[in-house]
């Protein structure tokens, strides 16, 4: 007998803005000037922050820390698109959309400078912390889309991010199995920047696209440009309004590319071609963001050496304050094992303590 | 005189004596191929043995582990690494449910000679996740053999015989002492044993029981109070964390009558504790003083601004002796 075809698929890529500033009139999504200015101004600041960031370590001042260069669009699009009433569940490399989130900066690089008092951020409303293991925080992402589901919060949708990297684990691909399955209100958004320290995507997946991986859950893939922001703003606009009305879950590839170390340990000339990077600083998302700008008439030279003086004071003024340490309490590391006080801890604190005075002369605590 | 080599080169040396020794020796994991590691223990390897034997797996822990679990049954001696060990807990599943039991559950019929190489400890100042100590939790398993060396030749020499054990060994390296000093390895293959201590200085006043990374303030405290207070300590590096060589503590506990333990990890549920009650069990009432415990605390690793503060340091430990030699 032939055989039948029983199913057939297909996966497409969006771009609104391609990277020579053209724009496509019938998906531009009409931000807002202000939204416009908004979102250009927080892609800048992630530069500048990784930038400092990079500084700071080699110069002692911070911990080990990962790269954004080039994740920009990929990442502050999304969380324009967002609501208060939306969840941000990441990882550890959108620095200059968790800023657009309300984490203060200041906090941020405590946090990467080693001190748990970092991930005490002033208003967490519905963004969570950093997290290291990577591909758990996608199973957490759905188990709060459940929640949402279950209190008919319809004005709440969730959106997790992810590497590439990430979908070889186990969990990430129960997450969209379960989303899927619970139909819970839950956007996906794989940040393909197409290596995973020294691996590249072809030794994660051999899939074509990481967006068809959604078809076989039973859900929408959807490819993007991760380097054009409009098309990030207009896939996840989309994907959370379906959410929300009770659509399910969606799961946008963004396809973009690490231009920097995975982290400040890293070196990348070990395992791939400075050409490869040069050819990804042409698509840098970065200055497409401002000729399109440019293009509305809403920016200019004037404009952006103001926001450079900006956003040179406030990084300064945020590492001053990182490194301010007057709430420094060294046995703070016993206050939050649990939520009542143990009396075996309460021991070991005082332990701990007594044996302070010489501890602290072999490390003194500053950094 | 042999070559002086780090940590991280004698535990490589290892990897590529027994590669050439045995083509049925496989190496996989995250980053251990082309970027030869992040810590670069696996430096060169791939260059000589090429892909199919120094392999680069996709990004995930359960998949390494069960995946070298099957290379294992179909009788490959795969050595697989975790890139750190906070991350070993992806692939815990795999660990206590199948490598762990095989042999026992087929009555011997299956066995699962694999290892599991992977970098723990605090030190080194590391983002979260980076430095737990959990040797406990791992040894807690029936069926699974964990090693700690405490140097280079040690880490060379048990790395060597963790690969050509008949079970699966968990094999723990201290990221504090990848490059921390130099010893003279020898040349030519040198195989630890797996189950025996390692007295390492022998005094009558004090039995001092460590391993990996707390072996360096151990060393100092030993050669400190030597040194200024005529105190001779017996120095144990336990190296086999499961099985444990308690016969070589205990014969020691019993002359010394007093016992000092140190470690990293967490003090509860831990090695420290089963080390005491094992001294309980078999020589209490040689005992002249209760046994000290110098440990971490139980609370969840700290971000790396308070890891110092965390780990025993040279100073516990004289205190602790101090404190055993006056009860
Ligand atoms: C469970 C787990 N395994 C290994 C690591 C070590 N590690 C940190 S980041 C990383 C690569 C992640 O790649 P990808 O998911 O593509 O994200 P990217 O860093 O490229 O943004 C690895 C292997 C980890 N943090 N967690
Ligand atoms: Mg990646």
């Amino acid at each position: 007998m032939p055989l039948k075809e029983v199913a057939k698929f297909s996966v497409s890529q969006l771009q609104v803005l391609d990277e020579h500033g053209q724009l496509d009139e019938k998906l531009d999504p009409r931000l807002s000037a202000a939204d416009a200015v908004r979102l250009y101004e927080a892609m800048a600041l992630g530069r500048e922050v990784d930038q400092r960031l990079v500084r700071l370590q080699r110069q002692g001042r911070m911990g080990t820390c990962p790269t954004c260069t080039g994740h920009e669009a990929a990442v502050c699009a999304p969380a324009l698109a967002m609501t208060e009433r939306d969840w941000f569940v990441g990882y550890y490399r959108e620095i200059g959309a968790r800023l657009m989130r309300g984490d203060s900066l200041a906090q941020s690089l405590r946090y990467w400078h080693g001190y748990e008092e970092g991930n005490l951020q002033p208003q967490p409303g519905r963004t969570l912390p950093v997290t290291a293991i990577v591909g758990a925080q996608v199973l957490h992402a759905v188990g709060i889309a459940y929640a949402m589901k279950y209190r008919r919060e319809t004005d709440s949708a969730v959106v997790t991010f992810f590497g590439d990297g990430a979908t070889s684990q186990g969990d990430v691909h129960e997450a969209m199995n379960f989303a899927a399955v619970w139909q819970v209100p839950v956007v996906f958004i794989c940040v393909n920047n197409q290596w995973a320290i020294s691996q590249p995507r072809e030794q994660q997946t051999r899939s074509e696209t990481i967006a068809q991986k959604a078809i076989a859950y039973g859900f929408e893939g959807l490819q993007v440009d991760g380097n054009d922001p409009l098309g990030m703003y207009l896939a996840t606009d989309r994907a959370l309004r379906r959410a929300r009305e009770g659509g399910g879950p969606t799961l946008i590839e963004a396809l973009t590319y690490r231009l920097l170390m995975h982290t400040t340990a890293d070196d990348p000339r070990r395992y791939r071609s400075d050409a490869e990077v040069e050819r990804w600083w042409k698509r840098d998302p970065v200055p497409r963001m401002r000729r399109y700008l440019e293009g509305r008439a809403l920016w200019g030279e004037a404009q952006q050496q103001a926001l450079q003086e900006r956003m040179r004071q406030q990084l300064d003024a945020a590492v001053a304050e990182a490194e301010l340490r007057e709430d420094w309490r060294p046995d703070l590391l016993f206050d939050h094992v649990f939520g009542a006080p143990d009396p075996e801890l309460e021991a070991q604190r005082q332990t701990f303590l007594a044996a302070l005075p010489a501890a602290t002369a072999v490390d003194a605590h500053g950094a | 005189m042999a070559p002086k080599l780090t940590m991280v080169e004698a535990i490589n040396l290892a990897l590529r004596q027994e590669m050439e020794r045995d083509d049925q020796v496989v190496l996989l994991g995250e980053d251990i191929g082309v970027n030869e590691g992040v810590f670069r223990v696996t430096a060169g390897l791939h260059k000589t043995f090429g892909a199919e034997r120094v392999i680069d797996t996709p990004l995930a822990e359960s998949g390494i582990v069960g995946t070298a679990i099957g290379m294992a049954l179909a009788g490959l001696r795969p050595v697989a690494e975790i890139q750190f060990a906070g991350f070993v807990f992806l692939g815990f599943g795999q660990l206590e449910g199948h490598a762990a039991r095989y042999r026992s559950r087929t009555l011997g019929q299956w066995t699962v000679p694999l290892v599991l190489r992977m970098p723990y400890g605090a030190g080194v100042r590391a983002h979260e996740h980076h430095s737990e100590s959990r040797e406990a939790t791992l040894a807690g398993v029936p069926g699974l053999k964990v090693v700690i060396p405490s140097g280079p030749r040690s880490a060379r020499a048990l790395l060597a015989a963790a690969i050509r054990d008949p079970d699966p060994v968990i094999f723990m390296e201290p990221t504090q002492l990848y490059r921390a000093f130099r010893e003279e390895v020898p040349e030519e293959p040198e195989l630890g044993v797996i189950g025996r201590a390692h007295v390492e200085r022998t005094g009558s006043d004090l039995t001092l029981v460590s391993w990996g990374a707390m072996m360096l303030p151990s060393r100092r405290a030993a050669d400190a109070l030597a040194r200024d207070q005529g105190v001779q300590v017996e120095l144990i590096d336990v190296q086999s964390v499961a099985p444990l060589d308690a016969a070589t503590i205990l014969e020691s506990v019993s002359r010394t009558g007093r016992c000092v333990i140190v470690q990293e990890a967490a003090r509860s549920f831990s090695l420290a504790s089963e080390i005491v009650a094992r001294i309980n069990d078999q020589v209490l009432l040689q005992l002249e003083a209760p046994v000290q415990r110098v440990t971490g605390y139980d609370v969840v690793t700290p971000f790396f601004q308070r890891e110092r503060l965390y780990m025993p340091n040279e100073a516990r430990i004289i205190a602790a002796v101090g404190q055993a030699l006056a009860d």
